[in-house]
């Protein structure tokens, strides 16, 4: 039987590879099975929110793996506009996900 | 136990994003309509909250996820929220060997014919593997 | 330290069929007949009590556990934000342990986040993915927060959802879409109505429904009323 373990808050971004305000970029990849990252995100460009902390992944623990290595959880905030070609709301509007570390790679800044 | 297959069963006509990855795509109008939860639902419920408990943990509250990822379409589409739940932990409860196949459907027709006994009609439907 | 839920419930011994006086109503289901998932539960349940996985002591301490569970737990929470401004900072830091603070165990299966509308800012959260809700601060989520509808709309059209439910935002407000993707779960702390000053906190939780703390409501004082009923 696999048991959830407790889950450690990364201090002060050490061991995160990106840091808050940094530009990242929704990595455009097929994901076979279990993936937490949304479709409607996949090569968009955002910047880090905050640092969520440090957790077990959940593309393994879906298989009754035990999730290693933990992955580095981020908030990344994305301008509505830069997701849908289409968006018919505000400019100034935002959308935030939460985002492992290994889906995200080095943005431009917008 | 060896782990369970990794496969993504793309939605219908979506561009390749699995069945339940829906952000972004077109169900028509939002029904606010709130429902009282049957008994059965609230239990359903709460086994699911002490299996992937620390005191249990008989499967991650991730497979569980991840096995109502893989019904496909017409099945995810169409049955209700506490539908899928039961039939997940049915899943996993059987691919964590805690119990058979048989077991279940052995005990599903004892459970049949105590309902008929009561007078009460209990569906044949199959709830497919 | 968190403690799971409470094992050591001293509960009743009574058949959970029979409706409890002092809980949420169940579907009242007795006469129709019983479904092919309802016999599942049934069967499913039978069976892991059978080979002690699971007793039914547990089980019906659980549902109890739920049903005491409900927006009037968040809305206090939200109310005593509203009057004491170090809760709320708390809150903003670290909910597990404010909502710990008040009582709240929130266990151990996610931990929860606190995002503040402030004015320019109006949150609203969604779990495209499945359903993931703030369960143990406000209750079971609604069916239309589970549908495919809103689960797909509100992250592509969030102002067209609010408008639907009825929610005007003031000129130059950014509205700001919360994707439960992890296991970290949003609830929303709305603005404090400017008509309410010198309310008590009790009062003030009364503006503050579910949908409130989900974003898809905005807490208003009725015309014509200093205090609620």
């Amino acid at each position: 039987m696999v048991a959830r373990q407790g889950k450690l808050q990364a201090t002060a971004q050490s061991g995160s590879r990106f840091a808050p305000g940094e530009a990242v970029r929704v990595a455009e990849r097929p994901a076979l099975g279990h993936c937490r990252t949304p479709w409607y995100l996949r090569g968009k460009t955002g910047v880090v929110a905050s640092v969520q902390g440090i957790f077990r992944n959940p593309e393994r623990l879906a298989y009754h793996q035990p999730g290693l290595p933990k992955r580095v959880l981020y908030k990344v905030r994305f301008e509505q506009a830069a997701i849908w070609d289409d968006y018919r709301g505000h400019a100034g509007d935002h959308l935030e996900a939460d985002i492992y570390e290994h889906w995200l790679e080095p943005g431009k800044a917008r | 136990m060896p782990s369970p297959k990794r496969k993504t069963i793309p939605r219908r006509d979506a561009g390749g994003r699995a069945t339940h990855d829906v952000g972004g795509l077109e169900f028509g109008p939002i029904d606010r309509q709130e429902h009282d939860l049957a008994l059965w639902e609230k239990r359903t419920d709460a086994m699911l909250i002490l299996l992937v408990g620390p005191k249990k943990g008989a499967f991650t509250i991730d497979a569980h996820r991840r096995v109502i990822e893989d019904y496909g379409q017409q099945t995810y589409d169409r049955i209700t929220y506490y539908e899928k739940w039961i039939r997940a932990i049915r899943n996993l409860i059987v691919e964590q060997g805690i119990v058979s196949r048989e077991e279940i459907d052995q005990r599903l027709a004892e459970v049949r014919e105590r309902f008929a006994k009561t007078g009460r009609q209990a569906s044949k439907e199959r709830i497919s593997w | 330290m968190i403690h799971h839920d409470h094992d050591d419930h001293d509960h009743d011994q009574h058949d959970h069929d029979h409706k409890h006086a002092h809980a949420p109503p169940h579907k009242d289901h007795d006469t129709g007949p019983v479904g092919a998932y309802e016999l599942l539960e049934e069967a499913v349940r039978s069976l892991l009590i059978e080979k002690g996985v699971l007793t039914a002591q547990e089980i019906a301490a659980q549902v109890d556990l739920m049903d005491s569970r409900s927006p009037a737990l968040g809305a206090k929470v939200v109310a005593k934000a509203w009057v004491d401004a170090d809760f709320k900072k708390r809150l903003l830091a670290d909910t597990r342990s404010a909502l710990a603070e008040v009582g709240i165990d929130i266990g151990t299966l996610a931990d929860y986040r606190t995002v503040e509308n402030v004015p320019g800012t109006h949150n609203v959260v969604v779990c495209t993915l499945c359903s993931c809700y703030p369960k143990l601060l406000l209750g079971i989520p609604p069916a239309w927060y589970k549908s495919l509808a809103y689960r797909s709309r509100v992250v592509v059209d969030p102002r067209g959802v609010l408008e639907e439910f009825g929610v005007e935002l003031p000129e130059g407000t950014e509205v700001r879409v919360h994707d439960s993707t992890a296991d970290l779960r949003y609830l929303v702390l709305p603005m404090r109505p400017k008509a309410t000053r010198g309310w008590s906190e009790a009062d003030l939780a009364t503006l503050v429904t579910r949908d409130c703390m989900i974003g898809t409501a905005v807490p208003v004082v009725a015309k014509g009323k200093r205090r609620a009923a």
